[in-house]
């Protein structure tokens, strides 16, 4: 049982006599409590034509609890989407669900189907270490290994045997950082262990070290947080340019940061994907009164 | 009064002037307008009081109970009659024992020389005032701390910075007993060292290849011309700890790896007290089971494929003592890779490694440091180990590398050579001082060589 189910659904209902001004304000207070979700109702473009993630019906229990209720959802191939939502609305567990990385915590179970390339992420044959390196990820937290430079870029390769011969894996290596924008910084230090870099290089380290495995998604989950404005920016820079070869999936609580890099953008609440649409369209015209409220700094 | 009862009484009145203070500082914030304009809270205030009640009482009482004995004996001694004056340290203690003897009553006067009498006498004396004396010393001196501090509970005085500076002294203190309880071990193992070593070649002792300490007593004595090389006994200490960590490294690892990164929650909660139980088995049992189970078990087995071996064995000895050091290992280890943030471990697993992928090549190398300190505490405990290995592997030192033969190792040894009558100038007692030593060097120089493996291979992780 979630709150909203318990609350009668106003929303729906027009007003019914005209408001006094005291009662309209006490209306805006009640509002983030009283603007209900129908379960399972995404307004907006939520499908598309070219999926890379074909995502329907998921639910996420923790335990009892359902922390992801009913979400049905296409992401396209190439495209960045972001996800976007107040804390504990549930995208990052969505985003997890992507790359199964949910698996290790005993109490979540996923229900659903959820597709990549048509084929089921969580089907009981299905090869995690395979999935995994088809959908790179990027956490919150820069991560990097207490290892030089050059392994931790390496670690993924060597792991997938990606690389045949010494002068392969350089290679990697030196493309991966250069995609990453870290290269020319690190060229000289690639012997330097990684924890003695700024955070805004780890965090590109790690992009960087998603990348060398090749994926064909990177899943980011909120990459700029633990970043200053510069870093960022950086990173930022990064997204749009690997927006050509990646589908990328983003969850960030910056509005701005969705508005600058993703083409779409899905509101969470509370568990429910409340409107997916154009990134523009979310910003200058949302559709739901929840998206509204938030993307204006009603609550958040 | 006596010492043991001076010593709660001083501590009783430390709580009342505890108590005493902490009302007056309340007193004294009523009519300012509270406590929030004191200077420091009514509890440091109060502390301090009890801190001067206390500290100075006890200091004193702790000297007085330390040279009481002595001043008074001086004075005693002193007070003879020249013709009764002891010549040397011994004749003077000889006295002493004497006098006291009288003093208490055991010795009838009757046997002894008027002198002797007079200074039990005077003995008695002197103890009962000491006594008296220092019980209103030291009360007046816990009384005088604490009224003191009294005085002191004021508005603009600041209570909290002068306890803490005196909590902060006592910490200290607390950290050098520590300390100076290990160099005090040192020096006196090293000052009969050194005698040792004036009667035994120091390279005799370092490459002798046998060691068999009975001295003569007598001239005709035969077969007993004492041999003291430590060759076997430190071979007999390596091969047992050797084959105990050979057995207690792997294990305790695997159990580790397997308890944090495999076992669900409810086997965790269930396995680990069960196995850190092990650690509290007294090493005596742990005797019994080796020399009445393993040992027997072994030979049999030994004889079983046509080999021979003695009834009590290194391999015995050193099996059973692996099993005892397993939790030190498994447990500090499962501590320190749980301790590995899950960032790491999502990190890895993100970029399609598998569970045994992450554990071997990130998790572990960051856990490392832990994981050798874990061995290291177990080694330490294998070679120190004395009761197993007494019950189990014997006490002949043969010097052989065969695990089904019976060795002995250095800490046994010191075991038999102090245990009954001894002569301490003698170099077979001297040597046990001597082996000491020469342990304590050894696995500081373990310590050492370790702690640079483990900054060398490192990865830190923060």
């Amino acid at each position: 049982m979630s709150i909203n189910e318990k609350i009668p659904n106003v929303a729906t209902k027009p007003d019914e006599a005209p408001m006094t001004k005291q009662a309209a304000a006490l209306a805006v207070e009640a509002k983030r409590e009283d603007i209900a979700v129908e379960e399972g109702k995404t307004v907006g473009l939520p499908y598309s034509d070219n999926p890379k993630f074909k995502l329907r019906n998921v639910e996420v229990f923790y335990g009892e609890e359902r922390a992801i209720k009913n979400i049905s959802l296409d992401i396209a191939r190439n495209e960045v989407i972001s996800f976007i939502g107040p804390s504990g609305c549930g995208k990052s567990t969505f985003l997890r669900c992507l790359n199964r990385m949910n698996d290790s915590i005993d109490i979540c179970q996923v229900k659903g189907q959820l597709l990549l390339d048509d084929v089921d992420i969580y089907h009981s044959k299905r090869d995690v270490v395979e999935l995994r390196a088809r959908i790179g990820m990027v956490f919150q937290k820069p991560n990097p290994f207490p290892k030089s430079i050059y392994d931790n870029v390496a670690y993924g390769p060597r792991i997938h045997g990606l690389a045949n011969r010494k002068s392969d894996l350089d290679e990697i290596v030196e493309n991966s950082l250069r995609k990453a924008g870290l290269w020319n910084e690190v060229k000289d230090r690639l012997d330097a262990t990684a924890t003695g870099m700024s955070g805004g290089q780890q965090q590109r380290l790690c992009i960087a070290r998603a990348i060398a495995v090749s994926p064909e998604v990177i899943l980011m989950d909120e990459p700029c947080s633990a970043l200053d404005p510069i870093a960022t920016a950086k990173v930022e820079e990064l997204i749009a340019e690997m927006s050509e070869s990646y589908t990328i999936v983003i969850v960030t609580h910056s509005m701005q940061q969705a508005a600058r890099v993703s083409h779409r953008t899905a509101y969470f609440h509370l568990g429910h994907l409340v409107e997916v649409n154009e990134t523009d369209k979310v910003f200058t015209s949302p559709e739901h009164e929840l998206t509204e409220s938030y993307i204006t700094g009603r609550f958040g | 009064m006596q010492t043991a009862n001076l010593l709660p009484l001083v501590l009783v009145l430390a709580v009342v002037a505890y108590f005493l203070a902490h009302s007056r500082s309340r007193a004294v914030a009523e009519p300012i307008g509270g406590i929030r304009n004191l200077k420091s809270l009514p509890f440091y205030y109060a502390a301090r009081a009890s801190l001067w009640c206390a500290i100075p009482a006890l200091l004193v009482l702790a000297a007085w109970a330390g040279f009481e004995a002595k001043v008074i004996q001086m004075i005693v001694i002193g007070s003879l009659p020249p013709e009764l004056a002891p010549d040397s340290a011994g004749r003077a203690s000889l006295l002493l024992s004497q006098i006291s003897n009288i003093a208490s009553g055991r010795l009838s006067p009757e046997f002894a020389p008027e002198g002797v009498v007079a200074a039990a006498e005077l003995l008695e004396t002197l103890r009962a005032q000491s006594k008296t004396f220092m019980t209103i010393l030291v009360l007046l001196i816990a009384v005088l701390g604490a009224s003191f501090a009294w005085t002191r509970v004021a508005p603009h005085i600041n209570a909290r910075e002068k306890v803490e500076k005196t909590l902060l002294r006592i910490f200290f203190v607390c950290a050098a007993i520590a300390i100076l309880t290990t160099l005090g071990i040192v020096f006196s193992v090293i000052m009969e060292t050194f005698r040792f070593f004036q009667q035994i070649p120091f390279w005799d002792f370092i490459t002798g290849t046998s060691w068999s300490p009975q001295m003569a007593l007598r001239a005709d004595q035969v077969g007993a011309e004492g041999a003291f090389g430590v060759i076997p006994l430190f071979t007999g200490t390596l091969l047992i700890s050797v084959i105990a960590l050979l057995v207690a490294v792997p294990t305790g690892l695997l159990s580790a790896i397997y308890l944090s990164e495999y076992a669900s929650k409810r086997v965790r909660s269930v396995a680990k007290p069960l196995l850190e139980m092990l650690a509290g088995v007294p090493t005596v049992v742990y005797g019994f089971f080796a020399a009445l189970t393993v040992a027997p078990f072994i030979r049999e087995f030994a004889e079983m494929i046509g080999l021979t071996a003695s009834s009590q064995s290194a391999l015995a000895a050193g099996l059973v003592m692996g099993i005892m050091i397993i939790p030190f290992i498994s447990s500090l280890s499962d501590d320190v890779i749980n301790a590995v943030p899950q960032t790491m471990r999502d990190g890895s697993l993100a970029l399609g490694a598998t569970q045994s992928e992450t554990m071997k090549k990130v998790i572990f190398p960051a856990a490392l440091p832990g994981i050798m300190g874990g061995i290291l505490l177990a080694a330490s405990r294998a070679i120190g180990e004395t009761m197993i290995v007494v019950m189990a592997a014997g006490l002949a030192a043969n010097l052989t590398v065969n695990p089904l033969d019976t060795v002995t190792t250095v800490t046994v040894q010191i075991v038999t050579l102090l245990v009954g009558d001894q002569e301490f100038d003698s170099p077979k007692t001297l040597s046990a001082f001597a082996l000491g030593m020469l342990l304590f060097v050894v696995t500081l120089l373990l310590n050492v060589i370790a702690l640079k493996v483990v900054r060398k291979y490192r990865e830190q992780y923060d």
